[in-house]
């Protein structure tokens, strides 16, 4: 049973389709480890084996009855806690929702129940997804299967970090700055942001709403290009949702062709600013498309200079707004000073206590950006540098297919190493921001191990909005070549968790 | 707090020129809410009308109610406006219990309408024209209700209780332009106007504009500066006048009490101010300050509204005729005394009696049938008269059968009553009540001579131009046929007995 | 640069309604003139007409039409509230207006 552990979502559906084995068996036995190991990774901040158990038993009795109702029906998945659910606590990493559960269903949510994935549960992540490393959570930080000393990515890094040990064999996870994508990269996992719109947002806690995404989180491209391909589609709960499909996500992964693909490489992304491993594991990557027989050119994105600043400004200026209705009325922490206070002084002293510190900067940060007499120097300038951002990417895919980038600066640090410079954790974010602010498409595959420390580096593909199909191709091509090189997938030379 | 010292009246105006500025907020009547599927309705069990959008749940996300946008653009158009190309939403960001989200979606810098105008005429018939500046579209906040302390207000209150049902109910708000040049008449023009529009929502039926129920509510501006002063002086709002007559009321206190303050002196505080209608006064709230930077931000969660124009000619179309002129074309057209045509229109019978008249009933006797007889018969059956089971066509029915002498008067109001008890058309009740002129003239002539017979003086009395005297005989004839009989037959056979 | 003063910051807490105590207003003060510093390129960054863009992907005129929905039943939207009587929402008094 343990090696089922170790297998793709993808191959689990066929053997669960097959009925070679049932979903309650899968479910069972990711629940097992999950309970066991948890308390090392800290990637769970909720399981409940009663709900999950029963959905798997609904998956299995309707295939059953010959309903097979999605590629994946009958594959547990996990869920980052800032998507409502009905049955389930729902925190999204704060004290100040501590066990709320919440009166509906994110879109999503009702997605994956209806296609048959029975929930394991709610993963942990950065409070409200402000950070990269999960050291922000209320509830502690998530540790890196690699290495149970270092973080394993943020905010999604519950989410990261269960599938990368193998205590869910996918997950769903958010993305507003590289929430999903720097994640996946420190983990040696895989995890794609789609085009905003493409997924819809109504459940998910939101933090900047202009740049937030959901999106998979998983071990092969194939089983994020399925999962992605279960919880996309328009809804008419989320304005801002795509109207129209974008396609199979799956057939563009298994139809992936490197013939005259045509690759950039972004100028201001390639540069020292990148730790030597991370930069060699990149160059690694471009030299065996270019000897697949990929066009590589360089492109110049200029006013990605400008991309980390912008974004510190749009998102805890939306989030600040966002994050208003936490006032202990309606749902949520209510703490009472001393005396007898009014509601302003009641709201006030549940904000301060309810919020931790990253939350409480951005949100005062945010205030300030979009305070009369600031607005438009800041809030104003931060939403042209979108469009300039927009400009140099239209540039640039005129000329390319593809964008690739190094997805994080680093390997994944030590927990404890950035988390009282919140200048230092924005920077891990800079190549994976301008996705957000454009709204385009970007994923995040395993590339290698760095020399230096031997762990995993993650390669970006970054494809023109609504193009998710071009980008899962090229993801699955990046894939191929290492799998073609290493004979397994780089998860499989991380070590074992048990024994750690 | 009590009231402040006040100029006289008369004193005031003579003294200064007075400004004001109204913002209306107009409560659509759509099915549901502006953001989500909630029923918008009035005086449900508190909190039933709520679902995760409107009471603000984490994750929950707005969606914009089209039949809202239609109602606005509808409301700009009636009022004269440019409607925007494109507009969006805004988030005005302040914190208070009745918001859920601690913002109010709104518009700011977009509006959907601008540039409006619309002639106020008093009750003398003079007309001024108040200059519209926008109206936009937002959402209703919660209601509150303050326990403890005195009187269910705010002040003193041990703690409060906040019902989410008006929560996100679309709203319109019309702001007008300062309005100059009203001197001593700004009071009664701030209720006019704020009747104006109440009756042009209503026509249009994009509101119930029941202002009772806050369907119409009205924040009035005023400021007041010595007459050749260019700069306008510091102006108060007075929040939530919700009658037409608090409007006058507070719009007039205000102008005293700044007069006051400002021939002694003193200076005017901008701030908003509260109308306590039982006394008849304003009182200081809160005093205008940082605290109103309200961050305002385009919405992410909504993507702009761009009308085209096939859509706002299409709307437009839908227009009902602009209330004032309507009463104007009326007025001419039915002849009627300016007291008769003010009690049509004050019992809000306007459309009925349009209705009657264009069914073939002569104006006059349409008038006096719905104001007159049903109003009473309603009066009585403690209904609204409009809400009578009568149809207009009905009514003209019965009066084009009185016309051509096959009813009388009295039959009639049988007929009616038959109508009114479910009896059927006019036609099926005198089938089955057998009201029936009698016109056979042998019977009636019998029945006048027995009546003379009792009273020989009458004839001579007519014979010598006493011509009313014929009353007291057609009385008897018409108990002797139990009014089935036209009065007006009576008396001319009677007076032909005579000659 | 240094323009977030500790007055600023206090301000800017009082509209978040965010408490905060002495300590935490220098701390903060401090932490935010460092990350406004750093932000503050993007004021250099546009030159000349340049649109804004509030949504990545550019829609308009998304609409639900004016159909009810059921709603939460009372108990449901009570059932995560701090605290509730009388089938509404229970919070402690005003202070603010009148």
């Amino acid at each position: 049973m343990s090696d089922l552990i170790h297998k793709s979502a993808s191959e689990l559906a066929d053997l669960i389709a097959s009925k070679s084995i049932s979903s309650e068996e899968v479910t069972s036995a990711f629940f097992d480890r999950s309970v066991e190991l948890n308390p090392k990774t800290n990637s769970y901040l909720y399981l409940n084996r009663d709900t999950a158990i029963a959905a798997a038993k609904a998956a299995d009795a309707a295939l059953a009855n010959g309903e097979k109702l999605s590629p994946l029906h009958g594959v547990p998945i996990a869920v980052k806690d800032n998507l409502t659910t009905t049955d389930a606590p729902t925190t999204s990493g704060s004290k100040i929702l501590e066990g709320w559960v919440p009166q509906y269903d994110a879109t999503v949510v009702a997605r994956l129940r209806k296609a048959g994935l029975p929930i394991l549960g709610k993963t942990n992540m950065d409070e409200f997804a402000m950070g990269s490393s999960t050291e922000y959570s209320a509830y502690g930080p998530s540790k890196n299967p690699w290495d149970l000393t270092r973080i394993p990515g943020g905010s999604g890094g519950g989410s990261s970090s269960a599938v990368s040990g193998h205590l869910a064999p996918i997950a769903i996870g958010s993305d507003t700055g590289g929430s999903i994508r720097f994640p996946a990269a420190v983990t040696g996992s895989v995890g794609a942001k789609p085009t905003y719109g493409a997924v819809s947002r109504y459940g998910l806690i939101a933090l900047a709403s202009s740049l937030d995404q959901i999106g998979p989180v998983s071990n092969t491209v194939l089983d994020s290009a399925l999962l992605q391909d279960v919880i996309s589609g328009h809804d008419k709960h989320d304005s801002t949702s795509l109207p129209q499909s974008l396609g199979s996500m799956a057939d563009a992964v298994r139809s992936a062709d490197v013939k005259g693909l045509r690759v950039g490489v972004v100028k201001q992304l390639d540069s020292d600013a990148f730790q030597p491993g991370v930069k060699a594991c990149f160059d690694d990557t471009i030299a065996k498309l270019v000897a697949a027989g990929a066009e590589v050119v360089t492109v110049d994105c200029p006013s990605f200079e400008y991309a980390i600043a912008a974004y510190y400004l749009i998102l805890p200026a939306e989030a600040s707004s966002n994050l208003a209705k936490f006032d202990s009325v309606r749902f949520g922490l209510r703490v009472i000073p001393d005396g007898n206070p009014t509601i302003e002084r009641v709201m006030a002293a549940t904000r301060e206590a309810g919020f931790g510190p990253e939350v409480k900067r951005r949100i005062i940060l945010g205030t300030y950006a979009l305070s009369s007499g600031y607005y438009d120097a800041y809030y104003g300038s931060a939403q042209k540098v979108r469009t300039l951002i927009q400009q140099d990417l239209a540039k640039a895919f005129s000329q390319v297919d593809v964008l690739l980038t190094p997805t994080a600066p680093t390997t994944a640090f030590k927990i404890g190493e950035k988390v009282n410079d919140p200048l230092a954790m924005y920077l891990n974010d800079i190549a994976t921001i301008p996705a957000n602010l454009a709204g385009i498409p970007g994923m995040s595959v395993p590339n290698g191990l760095a020399f230096e420390d031997g762990l995993p580096s993650g390669v970006q593909i970054l494809a023109p909005a609504m193009q998710d199909a071009q980008m899962y191709r090229v993801g699955s091509i990046v894939e191929q070549m290492y799998l073609a090189e290493w004979g397994a997938p780089l998860i499989a030379k991380a070590p074992k968790l048990e024994v750690l | 707090m009590a009231k402040e010292a006040l100029m006289p009246y008369e004193q005031a105006i003579e003294q200064f020129e007075v400004v004001i500025g109204l913002e209306v907020h107009v409560e659509l009547n759509t099915k549901s809410k502006m953001f989500c599927g909630c029923a918008n309705i009035f005086g449900n069990e508190p909190n039933t009308n709520v679902c995760p959008i409107c009471i603000g749940l984490p994750g929950s996300l707005p969606a914009v109610n089209k039949k809202a946008v239609e109602s606005s653009i509808a409301i700009g158009l009636a009022l004269g406006c440019q409607i925007a190309p494109t507009g969006r939403f805004s988030r005005k960001n302040y914190f208070y219990p009745d918001l859920a989200k601690n913002f109010q979606t709104s518009q700011y810098d977009e509006p959907i309408a601008s540039e409006g105008k619309i002639n106020i005429e008093l009750e003398d018939g003079v007309v001024f024209e108040v200059l519209i500046e926008r109206a936009h579209m937002e959402e209703d906040a919660g209601k509150l209700t303050h326990i403890g302390g005195a009187t269910g207000r705010i002040q003193g209150a041990e703690y409060s209780l906040v019902d989410y049902n008006r929560a996100g109910v679309p709203l319109v708000e019309i702001v007008t332009k300062p309005v100059y040049g009203a001197g001593a008449r700004a009071p009664e023009l701030a209720a006019a106007y704020v009747h104006a529009i109440r009756e042009i929502v209503k026509s249009m039926n994009v509101s119930d504009a029941r202002m009772e129920r806050g369907n119409v509510r009205c924040d009035a501006n005023v400021s007041i500066r010595p007459y050749g002063q260019t700069k306008l002086g510091t102006r108060t709002e007075t929040k939530n006048v919700n009658s037409l007559r608090s409007v006058e009321n507070a719009v007039r206190y205000e102008i005293q009490r700044q007069a006051h303050i400002l021939a002694n002196g003193g200076t005017i505080t901008q701030e908003t101010r509260h109308w306590h209608e039982d006394r008849g006064y304003t009182s200081a709230g809160r005093p205008k300050s940082d605290a109103d930077d309200y961050r305002y931000f385009p919405e992410p969660d909504l993507v702009p509204v761009q009308p085209s124009l096939a859509w706002i000619e299409e709307i437009r179309a839908t227009l009902p005729e602009n209330p004032g002129l309507r009463r104007k074309r009326l007025m001419e057209a039915w002849g009627f005394a300016e007291l008769e045509f003010r009690d049509v229109v004050n019992s809000d019978l306007l459309d009925q009696v349009e209705a009657t008249v264009a069914a073939g009933a002569a104006p006059q006797a349409a008038r006096k049938w719905w104001t007159g007889e049903l109003a009473r018969l309603a009066n009585s059956q403690e209904v609204a008269v409009q809400d009578l089971s009568i149809t207009p066509t009905q009514v003209a029915k019965i009066q084009q059968l009185i016309d051509s002498g096959e009813l009388t008067d009295r039959m009639a109001r049988d007929v009616v009553a038959g109508v009114l008890a479910g009896e059927g058309d006019p036609e099926a009740v005198i089938e089955k009540r057998g009201l029936k002129v009698v016109s056979d003239d042998g019977a009636l002539i019998a029945a006048i001579d027995e009546a003379l017979a009792k009273q020989p003086d009458v004839l001579e009395k007519i014979r010598e131009g006493k011509v009313q005297a014929a009353g007291a005989v057609i009385g008897a004839v018409m108990q002797a046929m139990r009014g089935q009989v036209d009065a007006a037959r009576v008396r001319e056979l009677i007076l032909e007995r005579a000659k | 640069m240094s323009e977030i003063t500790p007055d600023l910051v206090r301000h800017l807490a009082s509209l978040s309604r965010i408490l905060v105590t002495d300590e935490e207003v220098a701390t903060l003060a401090g932490e935010l003139n460092v990350i406004v510093d750093s932000i503050a390129i993007v004021t250099q960054a546009v030159k000349g007409d340049v649109l804004a863009t509030s949504h990545p992907i550019p829609m308009a005129n998304v609409f639900r039409e004016d159909v009810v929905e059921p709603s939460l039943t009372q108990e449901s939207a009570l059932s995560a509230a701090p605290d509730s009587a009388e089938g509404r929402f229970r919070v402690a008094a005003i202070l603010d207006e009148e």
